[in-house]
């Protein structure tokens, strides 16, 4: 199977060595075919949306002024768009970062799981009391090793032997969850209970620590981590050479050999670090919210990843934007639950991702003939 | 060109654009019943883009087309569709051939008109459809094996049933674009008695090629096209090749009768027929004293292709500092492998690659181009550019490492990429001379440009100048031209590959054929010329 | 007896497995990837939940799950054929369209967030797990000939030519006059059908529906789709492979031989070394997921 990655944006300002001078012209037409799609898809998915709420016999605007008040309208609900933020950003960038190299990574949710589980075995095994800069650094380690060992298994895969990444991702999930949980359930959990035990230390701080009004709310300081991901994945693909030879991967695999990168070790290795962005991404469960590990504590959100990632232009500060947007759809769900039920948002997610699909070659397909006849 | 009334075919005044491109521009073309009719140009001349139009891929922009019926009357069949086309019983043999690999003879041939049993069912009946290409192949002279897969076929087995399809659904008119492109001599003669055969039974032919010889050969009728027109319609018998090439490139070629013997030419050619000859016998090459040691060195090599089976055959030669080595041949006859392989971006089969006297036989492409190895790829779009890349991006593709600071960030260096992105451009006249425009802004010329700035602007020993000039303005043209006549001048070695025989012509020191996947020929610039070289580049003439 | 035993257990696990890969064998092998069988799974559950619950009788079930595998087959397919979408994006959407959906509908129709009410399935009140019960089980059947059935239209039929060929080179098809379009939208529409089908025998079965029942049985059907070569007699094995190794794990759940978790992971690890190269090269139908011409 070949896939045909959707339109990646290119812009122009991100790309490494150049003057400052910047090409309004060009610019400004990369952000067009960019935005374009996502703005199209969020018209579409509104309207759904408004068709869903009128069958279930509410008012449009009584439900959507709900959703604004629950989510950026009271502290509380803030806090938990933040905390379901911070996780899609990881799963969304890890997806945008393989997308850059041309690679579909389906495999966000079990590489997201794997990172937690590492982070709750090495919570298991490290004594208490130690300090948090000790602390930080091996839980980081261990969450991207867990996910990144899963994302290598895939590029290998592909590397060697020509094994189409969606497919070997999608496997990947369901032996990965597999084997976690059979290692959660026969040795570490609590009993009556799917998760360990909990960590001894090393747990980051909730927001509400600081800000007294985000009292509870599951909102901590790994946001901070995700931000830094975004800078660093964004300085990795357009500041570094590793990072210009992965996206010329991406673009034009065929040029990119011609300028003397290997496509398969770029695989390997976009793969790798794919998965290991998603696994640090557990650590806003594990470190800063329950401090242990739970079965199914991903949620979904590695699929909801490929929404945000696409959404967000695969671009790093693009996720976040979009990460913020899906969170607060889903946490919207839960305040209007009261008027429509919760699952309509995963209606409204769904129906984004394939707005966004249809209409990037449609796109594409209109600005290209446009700029023919300019 | 009366019109009569035992026309065939006729196309008046055909226009056909694809965006910017206009691919025929006032083409038209008569065919009588029962002929052979040769359709030539030079590549881009439009004769693929008019056979399209009439077997109904596409739709011409404006222009006239009628074709016989069966009841032998000529109609407007303006706008119809492949379906169309072939019910009115026109059939096209593609270059690329349109067979599903998967399949068995007998199921390509009636897809899309498969047979069926009787009843309610409707199933495929297999042994009929067996029966009937048997038959077919039986009574036309072409042999195939009804029951064979697609994928198990020679090329010239494969041609076969290409053409069988088109009989099958009562083809009455054939057009075969470039058919002998894929064959072997002995496959060349069997296609031509088919052919014959064919109308003999009063069905037309229309044959596209570029080689003179076929047409002279086979054909009753000729049509030259040139930029998408239509310059003349001869009579074979009535015509020679040299008018025929006159008409095709627009000004007068002297084709030595094509068919002299090379010791009627005297002794000066040089041929390599094998590799053991590793250097030309003898002699200096044009402009430069001699040196020792050749800067890049071919033995033995041989590269094997999806295609075919030896792409390259055996080659040997070498490549002194300060001389252009050009090599002249029509494209497919192996010069896109030998330059991927010199490149690192195609194994060898057997033989060595020497590079200074080095053995990179294995290397990489990075490490080639680390010894000096420079490389203009024949396909920019595919291979030398990164479209969505900016210029100055492109313009360090290949050389990223260069400008990475190093150390465990290993960040690229902006100020020496865009220092280089300015001091290239200004040396090359890119235009527009912005290093953060997309690439793909850039018109073809500059596009080319930007390539050639990358290439020859760096340090390097050997460049592989692969169809250089191919889709770039005039202005630009002259620019790289100066630009490989300076390289060679500083004693740069230089191997150029081209299908623009002037430009080989122009550029070279010493030019070599290639045919076949074979050097057939190596001689000086002094001794060569269109009408010494044309013989060999059509396969016409082999060095002795 | 056991082994009898055994044997039902196999079969009763499989139909859904037979139902799904028919139906992907049938997309991929037309060029449109499968991703989307689990989805059409689940929406032909619901609907088929829908239909039995409001029509009164399991065959009303039986056509309304029929009509929402193709329902989302339909969108499948004008995505990626009419708008050229990316299919796998496309496909993982749906299978999010498809849970989001039913769980909507599962509160707007029966007001639970967990399942429907009970419905009527086929087999009167026991649907005992005994062969006898099962033969009383026209889903049984139906899911029995799905396999051969798609085999036999593949090579046996003019329309089942037209689909091996478009998916392995279009343009060779396009030449001959035929729309590769049309033939990519019957494909998704049947593999609608049929995987919907293997929704409805599970809630026939279990007579009623619950959120995700499908749990991933889409995806097996695609790994065995892919294990087997995308060749329907191969596939049909691999779904029986699939199953028998499942229904073993049950009969040795007390002696707790090997934990469940890894029986679960036995589909996706063989569909990983098919990949891999292994057993042999597995070579997708050559347009797989590539954009039309």
């Amino acid at each position: 199977m070949t896939m045909t990655s959707p339109e990646l944006s290119q812009n122009p300002k991100d790309t490494a060595g150049a003057g400052r001078t910047i090409s309004r012209a060009t610019a400004s037409a990369h952000l067009r075919e960019a935005l374009l799609p996502s703005l199209i898809a969020l018209l579409v998915a509104a309207i759904v949306g408004d068709i869903l709420i009128v069958v279930f016999g509410q008012s449009p605007g009584a439900v959507y002024r709900l959703l604004i008040e629950g989510t950026w309208g009271n502290s509380y609900g803030f806090g938990q768009v933040l905390y379901k933020a911070t996780t899609l950003t990881f799963t969304g960038l890890a997806i945008a970062f393989a997308l850059r190299a041309g690679l579909f990574n389906i495999g966000a949710e079990s590489q997201l799981a794997a990172g937690g589980f590492m982070a709750a075995i090495v919570g298991l095994v490290l004594p208490a009391g130690l300090p948090w800069i000790v602390m930080l650094p091996i839980y980081l380690a261990a969450a991207a090793f867990g996910g990144g060992i899963v994302g290598w298994i895939a590029g290998e895969l592909k590397a060697r032997f020509g094994a189409h990444e969606v497919i070997t991702t999608i496997m990947l999930n369901f032996i990965v969850l597999a084997l976690l949980s059979y290692l959660t359930s026969a040795h570490l959990k609590v009993p009556e209970t799917l998760h360990t035990v909990e960590i001894h230390s090393g747990a980051l701080p909730r927001l509400s620590d600081f800000i007294p009004a985000f009292h509870g709310s599951a909102a901590n300081l790994v946001m901070v981590i995700a931000i830094l991901a975004c800078v660093a994945a964004w300085w990795y693909l357009f500041r570094t050479r590793r990072g210009f030879e992965l996206r010329a991967v991406g673009l034009q695999p065929e040029a990119a050999e011609y300028g003397g990168v290997r496509p398969g070790v770029v695989w390997t290795r976009a793969m790798t670090i794919s998965g290991a962005i998603a696994g640090l991404g557990g650590l806003n469960f594990v470190l800063g919210y329950k401090h242990y590990y739970e079965e199914g504590f991903a949620g979904g959100a590695g699929f909801l990843g490929i929404a945000v990632a696409l959404v967000g232009g695969t671009h790093p500060l693009g996720v976040a934007l979009a990460a913020l947007l899906f969170a607060t759809i889903s946490q919207g769900g839960l305040a209007v639950n009261a008027l429509v039920p919760k699952q309509f948002v995963e209606v409204l997610q769904a129906v984004v991702i394939i707005a966004v699909a249809v209409s990037v070659p449609e796109v594409r397909r209109i600005l290209r003939a446009q700029r023919r006849t300019e | 060109m009366t019109p009569t009334d035992t026309a065939a075919i006729r196309l008046t005044d055909i226009h056909k654009s694809f965006g910017p491109v206009l691919a025929n521009r006032g083409a038209s073309l008569e065919v009588a019943r029962g002929e052979i009719h040769a359709l030539v140009g030079e590549n881009g001349a439009g004769k693929s883009t008019l056979m399209r139009i009439l077997s109904g891929m596409y739709t011409p922009d404006s222009g006239r087309m009628e074709v016989v019926d069966g009841s032998g009357v000529l109609r407007d069949v303006a706008g119809w569709s492949t379906a169309d086309a072939i019910k009115a019983g026109v059939g096209m043999v593609h270059q690329h051939f349109m067979l599903v690999p998967t399949l068995t003879v007998a199921e390509n041939l009636i897809l899309g008109a498969e047979l069926t049993k009787d009843g309610p069912l409707r199933l495929l009946d297999g042994a009929r459809a067996v029966e009937q290409v048997d038959a077919l192949s039986h009574r036309t002279g072409l042999r195939v094996n009804a029951s064979q897969l697609v994928s198990q076929l020679s090329v010239g087995e494969a041609q076969r049933v290409e053409i069988l399809k088109t009989l099958y659904r009562g083809a009455r008119i054939l057009i075969l674009d470039e058919p002998t492109a894929v064959l072997s001599p002995p496959e060349v003669a069997e296609l031509w008695q088919v052919l014959r055969q064919m109308r003999e039974r009063g069905e037309t032919i229309v044959l596209i090629t570029h080689k003179l010889d076929e047409v002279m050969s086979i054909s009753d009728t000729v049509t030259v096209m040139r930029h998408g027109r239509t310059i003349s319609r001869l009579r074979t018998a009535e015509t020679t090749p040299q008018e025929i090439a006159r008409e095709m490139v627009g000004r007068d070629v002297v084709l030595a009768g094509g068919l002299r013997r090379d010791a009627a030419m005297g002794e000066e050619v040089w041929a390599v027929a094998s590799s053991r000859d590793a250097a030309p016998a003898g002699g200096t090459s044009l402009g430069q004293t001699s040196f020792p040691l050749p800067a890049l060195e071919l033995r033995g090599v041989s590269i094997a292709s999806a295609r075919h089976a030896e792409a390259v055959r055996d080659v040997g030669f070498s490549v002194s500092p300060g001389e252009i080595l050009g090599i002249a041949g029509v494209e497919g006859n192996g010069q896109t492998e030998l330059i991927e392989a010199i490149a690192g971006l195609r194994k060898l089969r057997s033989g060595t690659i020497l590079l200074d006297h080095h053995d990179i036989t294995n290397a990489s492409v990075r490490a080639r181009g680390d010894a000096g190895l420079s490389h203009i790829p024949e396909d920019r779009h595919a291979r030398g550019l990164i479209l969505d890349y900016t210029v100055a991006d492109n313009l360090i593709l290949g050389q990223q490492h260069r400008f990475a600071r190093g150390g465990f960030f290993n960040s690229l260096d902006g100020e020496r990429i865009a220092e280089n992105a300015r001091r290239q451009i200004t040396a090359f006249d890119i235009r527009p001379d912005d290093p953060i425009l997309p690439a793909r802004a850039l018109s073809g010329g500059n596009q080319q440009k930007i390539v050639v700035a990358r290439e020859m602007g760096r340090d390097f020993r050997v460049l592989l100048a692969a169809q250089p000039t191919r889709g770039v303005d005039v202005g630009a043209i002259e620019f790289i031209h100066a630009q490989l006549l300076a390289a060679r001048a500083a004693g740069k070695a230089i191997l150029l590959v081209s299908a623009d025989l002037s430009e080989i012509l122009a550029l070279s020191d010493r030019i070599a054929v290639m045919y076949g996947g074979r050097f057939v020929v190596v001689m000086p610039r002094a001794k060569a010329s269109e009408e010494v070289l044309g013989p060999y580049m059509t396969g016409a003439e082999r060095a002795a | 007896m056991p082994a009898l035993l055994f044997l039902a257990q196999t079969l009763r696990i499989a139909i859904p497995y037979l139902f799904a890969a028919a139906g992907g064998v049938v997309t991929e092998r037309a060029g449109l990837i499968g991703l989307t069988l689990e989805g059409y799974m689940l929406g032909g559950a619901f609907a088929a939940a829908l239909g039995s619950y409001y029509g009164h009788s399991a065959w009303f079930g039986v056509f309304a799950g029929v009509l929402g595998g193709v329902l989302l087959g339909l969108v499948y397919g004008v995505s990626a054929i009419r708008f050229r979408a990316d299919q796998v994006v496309v496909g993982i959407a749906i299978n999010l369209l498809a849970i989001g959906l039913t769980r909507f509908f599962l509160r707007l129709a029966f007001g639970s967030s967990s399942n429907s009410p009970r419905v009527p399935g086929f087999g009167g009140e026991q649907s005992g797990t005994g062969l006898a019960a099962l033969a009383a089980n026209p889903m049984i059947w139906l899911g029995i000939i799905a396999i051969p059935a798609v085999g036999w239209m593949l090579y046996r039929t003019p329309f089942g030519l037209r689909v091996r060929a478009v998916g392995e080179h279009p343009a060779a098809a396009t030449s001959v006059g035929i729309s590769v379009s049309r033939v990519r939208y019957a494909a998704a529409i049947l593999s609608g059908a049929l995987a919907g089908l293997g929704g409805v025998y599970l809630v026939l079965d279990q007579h009623q529906f619950t959120d995700q029942m499908t749990a991933g049985r889409g995806f097996i059907a695609l790994a065995a789709t892919i294990f087997g070569r995308w060749d329907p007699s191969r596939v049909g094995l691999a779904c029986l492979l699939f199953a028998a190794a499942e229904a073993l794990q049950i009969q040795l759940q007390g002696a707790q031989l090997v934990p469940s978790q890894f029986v679960e992971m036995i589909p996706y690890l063989l569909t990983i070394v098919a990949l891999a190269g292994v057993v042999g090269r597995a070579v997708a139908p050559a347009s797989l997921g590539k954009v039309s011409e």
